[in-house]
C-alpha cells in the first residue's frame, strides 16, 4: 500500500461524503448524518496516513533532512494539504457546534479541489526540491499559509450560507452577489471539466493545460458558435440560480441554523486565519524571501496578491466595527476575501503568469 | 472668526483621518490599484506590457491604454507618487485613529475594578445565581477557592450581609489592536530606512575575478568598500538528471589587500560583510572565455602515483612513470551520447562538461575519447590509469544579488511586534468577574456577574464549570 492508494481512498470518501451530506440536507435523517461524518473521518484518517507516507517517501528520496522533506512543494501536494486542513477545520466546527449541515457546503469545496487535481492532470510525482525551496522556512511558511487558506475557505462557506439565508428580495444587491458568485464558481468548474474532456489526449503538463487549453472548449473556442453557446448556457445558469435561489434558502432554513451562528463561525474562522496568515504567509514569507532572494518584499504578483488578500480580510475585520455594516455587507467582504485567496493561490501561478507567457509566445 | 474657521477645518480633517471608514477606503484603493500592478509587468519594456494590453483590450486600444497607464505611473506603480501617498495616508490614519481612541481605552485598561450592586450584576451578559448551604462565612473559602481555581486574583470587600469578590484579567489585551497598528508603522519606517540608506544591486562575477563595486538598475555603480572575489562556481545536479540541486559560489572578501572572509554561498545561505549581503541569484557561461578556461585533472597512474594538473586547451600531459601522454583537442559544455553512440552538445550551460583527449604512447597515437565530468566511468583508461576530470574552471560567472538594508532589522522588529499584537488582539480577552455572596435564611446566595470583550462563550463555559464544581464540592463535603 502506498500513499497514492490512500489518497485515492480519501478522494472517494470526500466525494461520497459530499453526496451523503447533501442527501442529509434534503432528508434530515440522523443516521444519514452520522454516515456522512463517519465517511468524512475515514477519508481524513486515510489522507493523514497518506501525507505521512508521502513525507517518508520524499525523505527517503531526497535525503535532505526530515523538516525539509515536507510534502508541500508543488501544486498537487499543496492542494492535498489544503483539503486536509479544510476537513480538519470542518470536523472541529461540526463537533463544536453540533451541526452537520455545513458539511454539504464544505465537502464540495474539498471534493472539487481534489477533482481539480485530476481534471487539470497536474503531476503527482515526487519532484526533487529546486535550490530555492531548500529551506526550513518551507514547512512553516507553506503549512501556515494553507491552514489560513482552509479557515478562509470555511468562512467562505458560512458567509455564503449567511447570504443565502438573510437575503429576501431578488433585486437586492446581496442576493445578486451571492447568486452570481456561486454561479460563476459552478460555471468555471464545469467549463474546466469540459476542457479536460476535450483535451485529455493532448495534455502533457498542468501548466500547459491551463495556459493553452483553459476555456478553449467553451468561452475561448475558435468557433463563434461554440463561444456564443457557452456564454448563453452560462448566462442561463446564472439566471436560473438567480430565479430559483430561494429554494436553497428553504433547504438551509430547514436546519435551524441561526444567522448569528453563521456570522459567528465566519468571524471566528477569519479571526484564526488572519493572524496565522499574517505570521506564516506574509511575515515568514518575507523572512524567507529576504534570505533566498535578498529582498523581503519585491511586489511580485504572488506577494502583492497575498497583500491584497490581507487587506480584504483587514477590511472585513474593520468593517465589522462600522455601524450598519454588520451582517450582509461583511459577509460579502468575507466571500470576496476567499476569491482573493483562490487567486493568490492558484490564479497567480496559472493565470497571471499564463497571461505573461502568452505575451512571450507571440 | 478666522481662527475658528481654521479650527473647524482642522477638526474636519482630523475627524476624517480618525475614521475607520477612511481605513476601509484606503484598503480598497490599495488593493484595487495593486491588482493592475500585478497584471502589468512592473518596470518592463513597453513592448511587453503593450502585448498584455493587446490581449485585454485589443490591438487598436492597447497603445493608447499603455500611454495612459504609463502617464499614471502604473508601469512602476509601487514607487509612483500616488501609491506612496496612499501608504502615507494609511499611516496617518493609523496614527490619528490611535491618538483618538487610545486615551479612552487606556482609561478602561487602568481603571481598577469596583464592587457592584446586585441589580447591576444581573444586567451583565453572563449572570448566574445559586444557593449554597451554610452562612457566608462558612462557604467563603469554597467560593474564593473556586475563583482562584478559575485563575482570578480577587479583591475582597465586606458587605452588609456577606462579601463581594471582584477581579479582572487581561485588561492589557485591549491594547493588542494598538500594538498591531503600531507595528505597521514600524514596518513602514523600516522600509523607508531601507530606501534611503540601503541599496539593491547585482554583480556578475566570473570565476577568478574580483570587484569592488556592484551595479544597480541601468549600470549605476555602487562602491562596496572592499573587494569580493569569486574563487569558484559550481552547480550540483540530482543524480544524472539536469535538475539542479545546488548552486554554490566560493567567495572571498578582501579588505586592504588582506583576505578577511571566505565563505561558500548557496541559495538560502548568503554571505554578509560590513552590512552588505551577497545572495546567489543566477549564473551563466561566458561565451568569449569558453575556450580559455583551465582544465583541472587529477591523474592517477596504475601504481597509484597522483598528479594534479591545471591545463589549457591544446595542452599535453603525461601520466607519471609511463610513456603515455594525452592532448586536449575538443571540449563541450554539456555532452550527451545518444543510442547510436553519437555525441552531441545539448545545452549551452555547463550542465555536463566534457573534454576530448587524444592519448599516445611514445609519440604514437593510441586511442582517444571523451571524459565527462559527471560520469566517473569515462575517466578510466584501458591500462588501469585514471584521468579524473575535476573541473573546467574560469568560464562561468556567478550572478550575485548585492544588498544593503539597514532597515531590515526595524522591519523584523515590526513583524515580531505585529505577531505579538495579533496574538493579543485575537486570542486574549479582557475578562471581568464579580461574585457576591449574601446570607439568606441561614444559607448563602451566590450571585455572579461577568463580562468579556471577546469570546464570551468560552468565558461562560468556564464560569459554568466553576459553578458546578462549587455545588459538587458542597455536596461532597456534607
Amino acid at each position: 500500500m502506498d500513499s497514492s492508494f490512500l489518497f485515492g481512498i480519501s478522494t472517494m470518501a470526500y466525494i461520497l461524503a459530499m453526496i451523503i451530506y447533501i442527501t442529509y440536507l434534503a432528508f434530515k435523517k440522523t443516521q444519514i448524518g452520522i454516515t456522512a461524518t463517519t465517511i468524512t473521518i475515514v477519508g481524513f484518517v486515510s489522507q493523514t496516513l497518506a501525507i505521512i507516507m508521502r513525507w517518508k517517501e520524499f525523505y527517503d528520496l531526497s535525503q535532505m533532512g526530515f523538516l525539509r522533506s515536507a510534502p508541500l512543494t508543488n501544486l498537487y501536494e499543496s492542494l492535498i494539504f489544503f483539503v486536509w486542513c479544510l476537513i480538519l477545520a470542518y470536523l472541529i466546527v461540526e463537533f463544536r457546534f453540533k451541526n452537520r449541515s455545513f458539511g454539504a457546503f464544505v465537502t464540495p469545496v474539498a471534493g472539487l479541489a481534489l477533482a481539480f487535481i485530476d481534471i487539470s492532470g497536474m503531476t503527482k510525482e515526487i519532484q526533487p526540491l529546486v535550490p530555492a525551496l531548500q529551506s526550513n522556512w518551507l514547512l512553516a511558511h507553506v503549512m501556515m499559509s494553507f491552514i489560513a487558506y482552509a479557515t478562509f475557505a470555511l468562512s467562505f462557506s458560512t458567509a455564503l450560507m449567511y447570504l443565502i439565508l438573510t437575503t429576501e428580495r431578488k433585486n437586492e444587491g446581496a442576493y445578486i452577489f451571492w447568486t452570481v458568485t456561486a454561479g460563476i464558481f459552478v460555471i468555471v468548474l464545469l467549463a474546466m471539466g469540459i476542457d479536460f474532456l476535450a483535451f485529455k489526449v493532448t495534455v502533457k503538463r498542468p501548466e500547459e493545460f491551463i495556459k493553452s487549453f483553459l476555456f478553449k472548449a467553451s468561452f475561448l473556442n475558435p468557433s463563434t458558435v461554440v463561444k456564443m453557446l457557452s456564454w448563453t448556457v452560462a448566462s442561463a445558469m446564472l439566471f436560473a440560480l438567480w430565479k430559483y435561489g430561494s429554494v436553497l434558502k428553504r433547504v438551509i432554513r430547514a436546519f435551524n441554523i441561526s444567522d448569528e451562528i453563521l456570522d459567528e463561525i465566519t468571524y471566528k474562522s477569519i479571526a484564526v486565519g488572519f493572524p496565522v496568515f499574517t505570521l506564516g504567509g506574509l511575515i515568514f514569507g518575507a523572512i524567507w524571501a529576504d534570505q533566498a532572494w535578498g529582498v523581503y518584499w519585491s511586489w511580485d504578483p504572488k506577494e502583492t496578491w497575498s497583500l491584497i488578500t490581507w487587506f480584504v480580510y483587514a477590511f472585513y475585520l474593520h468593517s465589522r466595527m462600522i455601524r450598519g455594516w454588520r451582517g450582509k455587507k461583511v459577509a460579502i467582504v468575507a466571500v470576496i476575501g476567499f476569491v482573493a485567496v483562490i487567486f493568490t493561490y492558484i490564479g497567480v501561478n496559472l493565470l497571471l503568469s499564463g497571461l505573461h507567457a502568452y505575451g512571450g509566445l507571440e | 472668526m478666522e481662527g475658528e474657521r481654521n479650527k473647524t477645518s482642522v477638526h474636519k480633517i482630523w475627524d476624517l483621518f480618525a475614521s475607520v471608514k477612511l481605513a476601509i477606503v484606503i484598503f480598497a484603493l490599495i488593493s484595487l490599484t495593486s491588482i493592475i500592478g500585478t497584471v502589468l509587468e512592473q518596470r518592463a519594456e513597453p513592448a511587453k506590457n503593450i502585448q498584455i494590453l493587446t490581449k485585454l483590450f485589443g490591438e487598436s486600444l492597447a497603445p493608447t491604454m499603455y500611454n495612459i497607464l504609463e502617464k499614471l505611473g502604473f508601469i512602476d506603480m509601487y514607487h509612483a507618487w500616488w501609491f506612496v501617498a496612499l501608504l502615507i495616508i494609511l499611516a496617518t490614519n493609523i496614527i490619528v485613529c490611535s491618538l483618538e481612541r487610545l486615551p479612552k481605552i487606556w482609561k478602561v485598561v487602568k481603571e481598577p475594578i469596583q464592587p457592584m450592586r446586585e441589580e447591576q450584576l444581573k444586567k451583565f451578559a453572563i449572570n448566574r445565581e445559586i444557593v449554597l448551604k451554610g452562612k457566608p462565612d462558612k462557604v467563603k473559602d469554597a467560593v474564593t477557592g473556586a475563583i482562584k481555581g478559575a485563575g482570578f486574583n480577587y479583591t475582597e470587600s465586606k458587605e452588609e450581609k456577606g462579601y463581594q469578590f471582584y477581579s479582572q484579567k487581561g485588561n492589557y489585551s485591549r491594547l493588542g489592536v494598538y500594538v498591531t497598528h503600531f507595528s505597521i508603522l514600524v514596518i513602514l519606517i523600516g522600509a523607508i530606512i531601507g530606501v534611503f540608506f540601503g541599496f539593491n544591486g547585482h554583480l556578475n562575477l566570473p570565476e577568478g575575478a574580483m570587484s569592488n563595486v556592484a551595479y544597480s538598475g541601468r549600470e549605476k555603480v555602487i562602491p562596496l568598500g572592499f573587494d569580493i572575489r569569486c574563487d569558484n562556481f559550481d552547480v550540483e545536479f540530482y543524480g544524472r538528471s539536469d535538475m539542479p540541486k545546488e548552486y554554490r559560489s566560493y567567495l572571498t572578501v578582501i579588505k586592504n589587500g588582506r583576505e578577511v572572509l571566505k565563505k561558500s554561498i548557496a541559495v538560502n545561505d548568503p554571505l554578509t560583510y560590513e552590512g552588505i549581503t551577497f545572495y546567489q541569484a543566477s549564473y551563466g557561461l561566458i561565451p568569449e572565455n569558453f575556450g580559455k578556461g583551465i582544465f583541472i585533472f587529477r591523474v592517477i597512474s596504475r601504481d597509484g602515483k597522483i598528479s594534479n594538473l591545471n591545463l589549457r586547451f591544446g595542452d599535453t600531459f603525461e601520466i607519471l612513470n609511463t610513456t603515455i601522454s594525452g592532448k586536449i583537442i575538443d571540449l563541450s559544455p554539456a555532452l550527451k551520447i545518444n543510442e547510436k553512440g553519437q555525441v552531441f552538445t545539448y545545452a549551452n550551460q555547463m550542465n555536463n562538461p566534457a573534454v576530448y583527449i587524444d592519448f599516445s604512447e611514445s609519440g604514437k597515437h593510441k586511442y582517444s575519447g571523451w571524459l565527462l565530468k559527471r560520469y566517473p566511468e569515462t575517466w578510466q583508461l584501458p591500462e588501469g590509469h585514471r584521468v579524473e576530470f575535476i573541473d573546467y574552471w574560469g568560464v562561468e560567472y556567478t550572478g550575485l544579488q548585492v544588498r544593503k538594508d539597514p532597515g531590515v532589522w526595524v522591519v523584523y522588529l515590526g513583524c515580531i511586534t505585529m505577531s505579538i499584537g495579533l496574538y493579543i488582539a485575537f486570542f486574549m480577552s479582557h475578562r471581568r468577574l464579580w461574585v457576591r455572596i449574601v446570607e439568606e435564611r441561614n444559607n448563602t446566595r451566590v450571585v455572579i456577574g461577568a463580562t468579556s470583550n471577546k469570546n464570551r462563550a468560552a468565558f461562560e463555559r468556564k464560569i459554568n464549570k466553576m459553578l458546578s464544581l462549587l455545588s459538587k464540592r458542597q455536596e461532597g463535603g456534607r
